[in-house]
């Protein structure tokens, strides 16, 4: 297969991915119930996206000691917490890392 | 200022704040890209076609590995169907939308601006143009996400590694969970998927952690709080 047509067909793949359920799915399938555990997805999707960028090192194994990021991530829960701001929880993350890379 | 315009700039409002990590993101993929041997035409065309950050890293890191184009597309449909969450999420709000609006707003359906559109439609339930929210918010993404590309393809190189700014791509997603982390079921689901995904990812194959990770802590919310549920009635 050429580059191209891998692209093509990952691109295809990927927009079906998000169009199948919208195309599928009419309101009248949904009731409080299914609600209830769909307002569930972003805590079960991101988590999996956030912790292993934290504690796996870049060949894939699990890094808890000299780990900058962890304690980072601690101060930016605790300031997104405490301020309920977006923009000041990704930057304290960042600022906090800076510090510990850095000094 | 009419109620089409208005939905459409909040959405643009709405991801602003999330676009500052996907800013270096882009430039890695870039940079990542024209390192592996892909012409600058090739690396445009993945951003335009593909349309999604981290299956896109995905492609880049198999492909040097010179894996094969069915481990490829099957490793980027899974790390891409946490979509189908997303879509299953929003299809409520969109159920009356015309085949050509679905296939738009589905073509810009990325995390940030699910994100964001989600809370914004649960708050406007009887807006019929709520859908401008997500175009406005994925089209924001787009935008950024092509201009990066770009940069990264011809100025990359610039970007010293040591900075560490893929860190800034777990703490997008972080600042996007922060509210839930006052919820007990919900810091317990969290904690669930985080530990699968971190666990699971050198034995999950085809970098699927991700949906796995998400659809088992999904079946132990309906657990949960199917008991909860119960316990109050």
């Amino acid at each position: 297969m050429s580059n191209f047509a891998l692209i093509i067909y990952c691109g295809l793949i990927t927009f079906l991915t998000r169009f199948s359920m919208i195309a599928i799915l009419k309101r009248e399938m949904f009731n409080d119930r299914i609600r209830e555990v769909l307002s569930f997805v972003p805590s079960a999707i991101f988590p999996a996206i956030i912790f292993p960028a934290i504690f796996l090192d870049s060949y894939g194994s699990i890094q808890l000691e000299n780990n900058p990021k962890i304690l980072a991530t601690i101060i930016a829960v605790c300031i997104g917490l405490f301020s309920k701001n977006i923009l000041a929880t990704i930057l304290s993350g960042l600022a906090t890392y800076w510090f510990l890379i850095f000094f | 200022m009419n109620k089409k315009s208005k939905n459409f700039l909040k959405g643009i409002k709405d991801t602003s704040p999330l676009m500052i990590p996907v800013i270096p993101f882009g430039i890695i993929f870039g940079v990542l890209a024209i390192d592996i041997g892909l012409s600058p035409l090739t690396t445009i065309a993945m951003s335009v076609i593909i349309f999604g950050g981290a299956s896109q890293i995905i492609f880049l890191q198999l492909f040097s590995a010179g894996a094969s184009s069915l481990v490829i597309l099957s490793s980027v449909g899974a790390v891409n169907s946490r979509h189908l969450l997303y879509g299953t999420v929003l299809s409520e709000h969109l159920s009356d939308l015309s085949l050509t609006w679905k296939i738009i707003v589905s073509y810009f359906l990325v995390d940030q601006a699910f994100a964001v559109s989600n809370d914004y439609f649960k708050n406007n339930k009887k807006d019929k143009y709520k859908y401008l929210h997500l175009l406005g918010g994925g089209l924001n993404c787009w935008t950024i996400w092509q201009v990066t590309t770009i940069i990264g393809i011809y100025l990359g190189s610039i970007i010293p590694e040591k900075l560490g700014l893929s860190f800034a791509i777990p703490l997008t997603f972080l600042a996007l969970l922060v509210n839930d982390f006052r919820k007990l079921i919900n810091v317990i689901i969290i904690l669930i998927s985080g530990s699968i995904a971190t666990l699971g990812y050198q034995i999950i194959p085809f970098k699927a952690y991700v949906i796995v990770a998400a659809t088992v802590s999904l079946f132990v919310a309906y657990v949960i709080t199917k008991i909860v549920n119960k316990y109050y009635e």
